[in-house]
């Protein structure tokens, strides 16, 4: 059990010379002791790459990986007393399940007894125990990758117990009951956890901290909270979400945005934008509600209502602008015109897709 | 008589029938009458019913003696050369790259060897164990080895069991890459993250996950060096006396040496049999060993 800080750490593939090419740019975070966290981002962002990094498999280009501020950046994977569970499942084939639990505490000559008390509350706690005495290798697949997640969370002295994308080849009911079994296991076993996935419910049901990363870059870090109503980045407002954030070009002045000739009231004034940036409003379908048209509200096409059951989005269009926005209940459009009306808390003002914070 | 349009079809299939009948059924019905008969020259024939075969099978007599003496030698020559190249191959495979350019160069390296025909590398040991001009035989005896294949028992041995080993571990270390080059990373890592020693990473990944290659290469092994003829036979000609007479090269002293056809028809029967018996024995396994896994699956 450790925190964990990175330290300037970026990787390349090959000699990578050029910083653009990297596979994850360079980043300085910590994670904490004990946390749940959840690494999310889409295929190809390097979020394996950083789990890699952690845990060893990889070394790093540059920078340094601190556990509890003793540097391990030169250690190889057996010195750094991590865990990690891998995407497909892999077990010992000529081992029982039991062997295969108790075999990273065998390995590090951890006495009989303990391994035994350890490997029964895991598997008990896995709902393994019927099944200790069996071989490993004619179990299902669901139950290999289980055992596989057993052996990560098996030794109580890890640092941390990283998950890449584990429940990949699990059937989605037994996925929702397993990651609710994870997170049970993470209250207690009180394991620091990084979960890596590219699905945002597996993310934020899992983890009290999402570490959004695009394109080799961490963009943000926070709670689900956090990153559903204020992203950093247009890329988390997009990702995170169902429909994502609309991200939409205007012009912004002080307290008013303009879109294609419309304005839009904000809640703070931003009055020093950076020169020459690209300059995007971002607000959630949730906080664009379509109305009956009325002066004062701005006016939009609607081009189709996608039902998502408890709740219904407007997909709408405000001249070459496209909009998804929320249908109140019993809402009916006459000729297909509708007002858009806007919360302004949750108008968010981006400068070439970072955040701005505006003046209140 | 008319026929009818569907029994053309017959016409079909005589040609594979022509071909087996002359490639494989009427030879082997040769030598099944060969068997039942002796001669003595001049195309004529006695019918002897299943002497030869009571002869073959009764290690009291001159043929049976001969023929046990021969099969003893070769299971040991099989067993000898087995229990070399497996381990060796294995070893060969886990110490070769894991990618670059070296990968290519080992594999053309470990081909060569199986790409020479048999009597060549006959040829080749032959002449590299002889003491006057040989290699291997004149720095063997110029430090002070006594070597000499041609009249001792131990050197011939050895000299055949090495040639063996040269020639075909290649095919083993060869067959285990393979197996090796399978296992996917993710092992390995999983391997490394639960601290395994080099040792457990074998025993634990590397070799469950080669067993069915090894399996291969262990069948291939075995009845190739049950067959073997040309090698051995090329270098010490079966001797020195009877010593490396292995059951091929005394079905040829029978048939060719001594020419009586009817006892080297009952070997060569005999000797098709066992092959086939450990054919049928090693195929049993090998599918047996791939249902069952496949079966269990479902298991839990």
């Amino acid at each position: 059990m450790a925190r964990i800080d990175l330290v300037d750490l970026a990787h390349a593939y090959g000699n990578g010379a050029d910083p653009e090419s990297y596979a994850l740019k360079p980043v300085t975070m910590t994670w904490r002791q004990g946390g749940a966290y959840a690494l999310l981002g889409p295929s190809g962002c390097g979020k394996t790459t950083l789990l890699n990094l952690i845990s060893g498999i990889v070394t790093p280009s540059r920078g340094k990986i601190l556990f509890d501020g003793v540097d391990i950046t030169p250690l190889s994977t057996q010195k750094r007393n991590i865990a990690q569970v891998f995407q497909f499942p892999v077990i010992y084939d000529t081992m029982t399940v039991g062997q295969n639990l108790a075999f990273p505490l065998k390995n590090r000559g951890v006495p009989k007894a303990e391994i035994d008390a350890r490997v029964a509350e895991i598997a008990r706690l896995l709902d393994l125990t019927p099944y200790l005495g069996r071989k490993a290798q004619r179990l299902t697949a669901d139950a290999k990758q289980k055992i596989s997640l057993g052996r990560g969370l098996v030794r109580s002295d890890v640092a941390a117990v990283l998950f890449d994308e584990p429940l990949t080849v699990i059937d989605p009911e037994l996925k929702w009951q397993l990651r609710s079994k994870l997170k049970a296991l993470h209250r207690d076993l009180d394991l620091t956890m990084i979960y890596v996935t590219h699905d945002q419910t597996e993310a934020l049901t899992f983890a009290d901290t999402v570490v959004v990363m695009h394109d080799g870059r961490v963009v943000q870090s926070g709670t689900p909270a956090e990153l559903f109503d204020k992203p950093a980045h247009t890329f988390v407002g997009y990702f995170i979400g169902s429909p994502g954030m609309n991200i939409v070009p205007a012009e912004v002045r002080g307290r008013e945005a303009r879109i294609d000739g419309h304005t839009i009231r904000l809640e703070r004034s931003y009055d020093h934008l950076p020169a020459g940036a690209r300059i995007e409003i971002g607000v959630r379908p949730e906080f664009v509600e379509v109305a009956s048209p009325a002066p004062g509200l701005l006016s939009a096409n609607i081009e189709r209502i996608d039902d998502l059951g408890r709740i219904q989005f407007a997909r709408v269009r405000l001249g070459e602008v496209k909009f998804a926005a929320k249908v109140p209940a019993g809402f009916s459009v006459p000729g297909g015109v509708a007002g858009l009306r806007f919360d302004p808390s949750h108008v968010h003002v981006y400068a070439d897709s970072r955040l701005v914070e505006g003046v209140a | 008589m008319d026929k009818t349009i569907n029994q053309k079809a017959w016409f079909l299939v005589l040609p594979v029938f022509l071909v087996v009948a002359f490639s494989a059924i009427l030879p082997l019905m040769t030598v099944v009458n060969y068997s039942m008969q002796d001669t003595f020259g001049n195309n004529q024939f006695f019918w002897n019913g299943v002497g030869w075969f009571k002869e073959l099978l009764d290690p009291s007599s001159d043929l049976g003696g001969r023929f046990f003496a021969s099969l003893w030698r070769n299971l040991f020559f099989s067993a000898v050369i087995l229990s070399i190249e497996v381990p060796l191959g294995i070893v060969v495979a886990l110490s070769m790259p894991r990618d670059g350019w070296q990968v290519a160069a080992c594999l053309v390296i470990l081909a060569l060897p199986l790409l020479i025909p048999w009597n060549v590398v006959g040829t080749i040991w032959q002449i590299f164990g002889r003491p006057d001009i040989g290699l291997l035989g004149y720095v063997l005896n110029g430090i002070g080895i006594d070597y000499n294949y041609v009249s001792n028992e131990f050197d011939a041995w050895a000299t055949v069991i090495v040639m063996d080993v040269w020639h075909w571990t290649s095919l083993v270390a060869l067959l285990c890459y393979a197996g090796l080059k399978s296992i996917p990373d993710a092992y390995y890592q999983a391997a490394q993250i639960d601290g395994a020693s080099r040792w457990a990473v074998f025993t634990a990944i590397q070799l469950p996950k080669m067993n069915r290659v090894l399996l291969i290469a262990v069948l291939l092994r075995f009845m190739d060096s049950f067959m073997i003829y040309t090698e051995p036979f090329v270098v010490t000609g079966g001797g020195p006396g009877n010593s490396t007479t292995f059951v091929s090269i005394e079905l040829v002293k029978i048939a060719l040496g001594q020419f009586d056809l009817g006892k080297a028809a009952a070997l060569s029967l005999v000797y098709n049999l066992i092959i086939l018996i450990v054919c049928w024995i090693f195929y049993t396994v090998m599918t047996n060993a791939g249902t069952e896994r496949r079966e269990k699956q479902g298991v839990a």
